[in-house]
């Protein structure tokens, strides 16, 4: 028997999903701050304008569900699923009022691409946009990737048991510190030690490639925001292109890897047990997936003669690749050129590389390593136990951080999130065929959507179907919560239409 | 005969002026750089747009970012052209539209295989301006309203804590 949630249930829900509002709004603060500084006033409106959107819709919510009681794991993850759309609205309001949208769906698109790190944008004429608008279009980014949960967290929730619980209805299921609000900022600490260090190499990058100080400043922060976070939004509408430089190209791409492993390695390492990073499962599993799909990415630019050196193969093979592997999404290639250029072979181990995705606890959508891992060492351990004879014993185990015994449950989660993924991103791929897309690109972009990826092909532009937005707005959602959030979600709303 | 001839001989002549004055390539978009890279490949187009971003200087060359409303194509420029540049696009600023005869290269050798064009002369078409923005009326309207709904509702807040206090 399903048992209807009672109003309790709901009071607890709403109040948590206030005070996630509330700390959302604060993040606002940052680009009206700029927006005052850069003396863009339509945008500091903007920027009021949805903060007190935040606040008032926050402490509403507050005030009508105020309760003592603490989430469970229902209402965790209930809290998280509705949590991300919501951010997805009310982040969008600030694009909304900036006019660069043409509708308001668009802008819901932009800002779900941005908190899911995705990459996918539909925003119009971007290289006349206001400073403090691509500000928070990067901010967003930087914010999803740590999760929103983790914004609230780390400033206005206690760490109760109920927190634990929304932190890993966030796809987050280690904890780098025992305590979840310490994890919580133990992860704004190393984001942003990173984030300031990231700025200071990228701004000098900039300036040696020509850039004025202002400029390579606003540039490397924006851009590694939205690198580290394997984001994908860059401040130009040409993405990286725009900077036609080596040198930001190699940065950038050490960005994204840093970004695509596991925070609890990161933790690792600061530890100064460097050792971990060649032993870790998950590293190892990363090392080999990109070396095999860029093999057959190279295998099919070369065979077509795509381009005409080792260095062009490497500036725009292996950075597409890497690019998509680590669910960033940035592009030294103009969309169309995947498909007029590229050809099939190449496109297609893209594809493998973006649905594999990174390394969990990251900022990367995907599969991810660890799981790919756990899958192909029980296909060994499975074919191995097959040869040894039948009396014999051993124990299956791998190492990530530590050593780890693996088990049946285990093996079964990775592979059942494994099949989610691959349905996701066949569904979408389907929906872009039936909308008349080829089936490649379809898949293509289906792929970078729901591994919140965000290379393009093509298909992504205001204007195409607005159905096919919101399936991949849908998509970018799902694939960020790693499913568990929204089946829960669908499921409350089923006990609540069906229970007693 | 010898009129006869004359004409004819001063008629074919015109044509052939007439065909080399009303001779001009015409513009490509970037667009069709993109969508025909190959068929276009190393040879001379002429290519317009809006200078956006700023010009980076490398050297005795410069990269200037010219999007012509559909995309931004890369050019690679001797610094001898910079001289025609007041102004590039922003958000304050509309830049400066600018025309380029140069070589198209899909996957140039030169640049890590960027599709870009090297440019052997630049004209300016149209100065850029600045762009004065001018704070939409309903904004700070709407600003107050929703400053005393949330002045209500922290008031609101207050109160109720204050009750369940006593």
């Amino acid at each position: 028997m399903v048992l209807k949630p009672n109003l309790e249930d709901l009071r607890v829900i709403g109040y948590y999903l206030g005070k996630i509002i509330i700390g959302l709004g604060m993040t606002m603060l940052i680009p009206l701050a700029s927006a005052f500084i850069f003396r863009e006033f339509n945008p500091l409106y903007d920027f009021l304008i949805s903060f007190l959107i935040c606040l008032i819709s926050g402490n509403a919510l507050i005030l009508l569900c105020k309760t003592d009681k603490d989430l469970n794991w229902v209402g965790g993850m209930v809290v998280v699923a509705l949590a991300w759309l919501t951010a997805a609205v009310l982040g969008a309001v600030p694009f909304y009022l900036s006019g660069h949208w043409v509708s308001f769906l668009d802008c819901i698109f932009d800002s779900m691409s941005g908190f899911a790190t995705t990459g996918l944008v539909l925003v119009q004429d971007l290289d006349h946009i206001a400073r403090s608008v691509n500000l928070w279009r990067h901010l967003i980014m930087f914010i999803g990737g740590q999760g929103v949960v983790v914004v609230a967290l780390s400033f206005l929730v206690r760490g109760s048991a109920g927190a634990f619980r929304m932190y890993v209805g966030e796809a987050r299921d280690e904890k780098v510190l025992p305590n979840v609000v310490e994890t919580a900022r133990f992860i704004w600490l190393v984001s942003i030690v990173y984030l300031i260090l990231g700025t200071i190499v990228l701004a000098i990058v900039g300036r040696y490639e020509g850039m004025s100080w202002a400029n390579s400043f606003f540039h490397g922060a924006c851009v590694f925001m939205a690198a580290f976070d394997t984001g994908g939004f860059a401040p130009q509408s040409q993405n990286i292109l725009y900077y036609h430089s080596l040198a930001y190209e190699v940065t950038t791409i050490i960005i994204m890897i840093l970004g695509s492993l596991n925070f609890k390695l990161h933790y690792t390492v600061w530890l100064r047990r460097k050792k971990e990073i060649v032993t870790n499962i998950e590293t190892r599993t990363f090392f080999m997936t990109i070396m095999l799909t860029f093999f057959l990415t190279a295998v099919g630019l070369a065979k077509l003669g795509v381009y005409p050196d080792a260095l062009g193969l490497f500036r725009k093979g292996f950075y597409q690749l890497i690019s998509g592997h680590t669910g960033t999404g940035y592009q030294t290639i103009y969309a169309r050129q995947f498909i007029h250029e590229w050809g099939a072979l190449a496109l297609f181990s893209l594809t493998i590389a973006m649905a594999l995705g990174g390394c969990v606890c990251s900022t990367t959508g995907g599969i991810k390593m660890l799981r790919i891992g756990v899958v192909f060492k029980a296909l060994y351990n499975d074919i191995k136990r097959v040869m040894l004879p039948e009396a014999g014993v051993f124990v299956e185990k791998y190492h990530h951080i530590k050593d780890v015994v693996m088990e049946e449950h285990q093996v079964r989660s990775a592979v059942l999130i494994f099949l989610c993924y691959l349905g996701l991103y066949a569904l979408g791929g389907v929906i872009g065929m039936f909308f008349g897309y080829p089936a490649l690109d379809s898949l293509f972009e289906s792929t970078s959507a729901a591994a919140n990826v965000g290379l393009t092909c093509g298909i992504t532009q205001a204007a195409m179907p607005a159905l096919l937005k919101v399936v991949y707005i849908l998509q970018m959602w799902i694939g960020r919560l790693e499913f568990m959030s929204v089946f829960v979600l669908i499921g409350f709303f089923a006990a609540f239409v069906r229970g007693k | 005969m010898r009129k006869i001839v004359y004409s004819l001989w001063f008629i074919a002549y015109g044509i052939f002026l007439l065909s080399v004055v009303c001779y001009a390539q015409t513009t490509v978009s970037s667009t069709e750089l993109i969508e025909r890279a190959k068929e276009l490949d190393g040879q001379e187009v002429l290519y317009e747009g809006e200078l956006i971003g700023e010009a980076m200087t490398r050297g005795e060359y410069s990269w200037l970012n010219l999007n012509d409303g559909q995309n931004a194509i890369g050019v690679w420029t001797g610094n001898n052209f910079l001289n025609l540049i007041s102004f590039a696009g922003d958000y304050t600023h509309k830049g400066d539209w600018l025309q380029v005869r140069g070589v198209f290269n899909r996957a140039c050798q030169v640049h890590g295989s960027d599709l870009d064009i090297h440019a052997q002369s630049i004209n300016l078409i149209r100065r850029g301006r600045i762009v004065r923005h001018q704070v939409v009326p309903f904004k700070p309207r709407q600003a107050i309203i929703l400053s005393g709904v949330f002045l209500c509702l922290l008031i609101g807040r207050l109160l109720s804590r204050k009750l369940k206090k006593k």
